[in-house]
């Protein structure tokens, strides 16, 4: 691990005053941070502590909660507000990590999580267009299994361009379901992101997770007002039964008309595991809207998320997966069998 | 560069490949029994530090500015006990505990955040110390194994994993306990787990044996101890042993 300095923000400005220095990083729970850059993947060169600066508390809103950026990934799970509003944040949350990483991660850095990539991860390997630009993506060709099966850039290995990374978070699928915001800070002041539009698709920039500016702070996430906490879940795929990533995930949320048996009046149907950011499938989500919810229903949409899929020598089996996760999910949602 | 081979009971030292300061960096190829090569490597370091200068000298004044450790004063109250000290930024809690301070309770396990073997308590709450910055954790109150309990007196975590031969090699041991110790104070104030909303209690949780590994999840244990483990920890958690 290179040398670096390290300051202790007081309050969020400070903090994006500090951040600003070239080589600058923000510290959170430091989970996914500190682990890349002891393996010389993330090189900071200078610290921010933001684990002092407040912006670590629930608050319920007239249409909605807001999320303080800090707030741990424990805590939210475990918030009376979350648990009866938005059960499947709770759930998704608790389906990531470990019960030790919940308690150190924050809602930012979960937003800001990086891929688990294992060419990514490991500096052995020289190609990778995400943590060395231009350099080719050894994943294409190499073990696939856990990759990306829809919207990566496909150019072929040598490509600089070429990603088909996926995004790791399990919070991050629900937040995209429950149409959330991300409200950021930086040098050009404040500005609020959709979650869906906060995250990148690799395009011919992998480098890039998300779209904050140099210097820009997460300082909360907004949920708008709860219609999906009667019918809603979280499943996730995966080759441990716990502590695992996911191979797919899938959190869905339906409002019905008329009770459970009745009509699906709108829907927020997002999946984890199979592109560069969760896949937020709007063509899915209109295709229930209107519809009873049945199995045939859920079949009918499930084949539009995985609409375009492109697959590898060891990923092919996340289409069908993908498929037979949404169907899951939205009959446990919608508590049929 | 060094390929030890048991079988033949000799170490072949082979100069450096395309890398030209690998290669003026080694000594020529040489072979050597296992004796010869303990009487020689202090030879052959020597040569090496002899060589150091002249190699090193240029690189090291252009990595100077990317190499010099940052030192930072901490205060971190430790089983009780406040320390006051100087530490390197890069220095995790887990090393800060081990190497500074001799507290070897805590294990290094994977160094990632992924076996558990060096989890301690944080203001209360389990963390992973390999992945906490010692300098982050300044003004933190830690509790390690070494704080739940003596050989003479233990606590009631160590007393069930003892009871219950929770363990084989005991080596993810100190982590699994101080685990336990923060899991059964979270179910005690209702924290709920995924098994939770699987298996529909998300309202009033037991610990089932399903909740507790399922809550135990982020230590690991490779002896597969895992039966006793979780009748250690049904004890602890109150539940009929």
């Amino acid at each position: 691990m290179n040398p670096f300095s390290y300051t202790r923000a007081a309050g969020a400005e400070a903090a994006i005053h500090a951040g600003a220095a070239h080589g600058a990083k923000f510290l959170g729970g430091g989970t996914n941070l500190v682990d890349l850059m002891k393996s010389d993947v993330e090189h900071p060169t200078a610290l921010v502590d933001i684990n002092h600066i407040g912006l670590d508390s629930v608050v319920k809103m007239a249409d909605g909660v807001r999320i303080g950026a800090l707030v741990r990934n424990s805590d939210l799970a475990n918030h009376p507000l979350i648990v009866e509003s938005y059960p499947m944040l709770s759930h998704a949350l608790l389906a990531g990590a470990s019960p030790q990483l919940r308690n150190r991660a924050t809602t930012g850095g979960n937003l800001m999580q990086r891929t688990r990539c294992y060419y990514f991860a490991d500096t052995a390997f020289p190609a990778c267009n995400k943590r060395a630009p231009g350099s080719g993506c050894a994943a294409i060709n190499g073990f696939n299994r856990i990759h990306a099966i829809l919207g990566q850039t496909d150019e072929g290995a040598t490509s600089a361009h070429t990603c088909i990374a996926t995004h790791p978070s399990d919070m991050c699928v629900a937040l995209y379901a429950l149409g959330a915001k991300v409200e950021v800070d930086g040098p050009k002041g404040k500005r609020v992101i959709p979650v869906t539009e906060f995250h990148r698709l690799p395009g011919d920039d992998p480098a890039k997770d998300t779209v904050l500016g140099e210097g820009e702070l997460i300082t909360g996430v907004t949920l708008p007002a709860a219609k999906f906490a009667k019918n809603s879940w979280y499943l996730k795929a995966r080759d441990r039964q716990s502590y695992a990533f996911a191979l797919v995930s899938v959190a869905a949320g339906l409002e019905m008309s008329g009770g459970s048996s009745g009509i699906i009046k709108s829907a927020g149907l997002a999946l984890g595991g199979v592109a560069h950011k969760p896949w937020r499938s709007a063509e899915a989500e209109a295709a229930l809207v209107g519809k009873p919810a049945t199995r045939e229903t859920f079949v009918q949409a499930a084949e539009l998320t995985v609409k375009g899929a492109k697959t590898y020598e060891h990923n092919a089996f996340k289409v069908e997966l993908a498929k037979q996760c949404v169907v899951k999910t939205l009959m446990q949602a919608a508590q049929i069998t | 560069m060094k390929n030890f081979t048991d079988e033949q009971d000799e170490i072949v030292l082979e100069g450096g490949g395309e890398d030209r300061s690998a290669e003026e960096f080694c000594p020529p190829e040489v072979e050597l029994s296992r004796r010869e090569f303990l009487a020689a490597s202090g030879v052959l370091a020597a040569g090496v530090a002899a060589w150091l200068p002249r190699m090193a000298e240029a690189q090291a004044k252009a990595q100077a500015a990317t190499t010099t450790p940052v030192m930072a004063a901490i205060a971190i109250t430790i089983n009780g006990k406040m320390h006051s000290l100087q530490v390197d930024t890069r220095t995790s809690l887990l090393d800060l505990l081990r190497e500074n301070l001799d507290l070897t309770g805590s294990k290094k396990g994977c160094d990632h955040g992924q076996c558990g073997a060096c989890t301690v308590l944080m203001n209360g709450r389990r963390v992973n110390s390999c992945l906490t910055l010692a300098v982050a954790a300044s003004g933190a109150e830690i509790t390690t194994i070494e704080g739940l309990g003596t050989p003479e007196k233990l606590g009631p975590a160590q007393r069930a994993f003892l009871e219950h031969d929770g363990f084989q090699c005991g080596y993810c041991t100190p982590g699994q306990i101080c685990s336990a110790t923060a899991m059964v104070e979270e179910a005690k104030r209702g924290d709920l787990s995924l098994v939770s909303w699987e298996s529909g209690k998300s309202r009033h949780p037991t610990l089932t044996d399903a909740e507790i590994k399922e809550r135990m999840a982020g230590n690991i244990c490779r002896c597969g101890a895992y039966p006793n483990i979780v009748a250690a920890v049904r004890q602890l958690a109150g539940g009929a042993a």
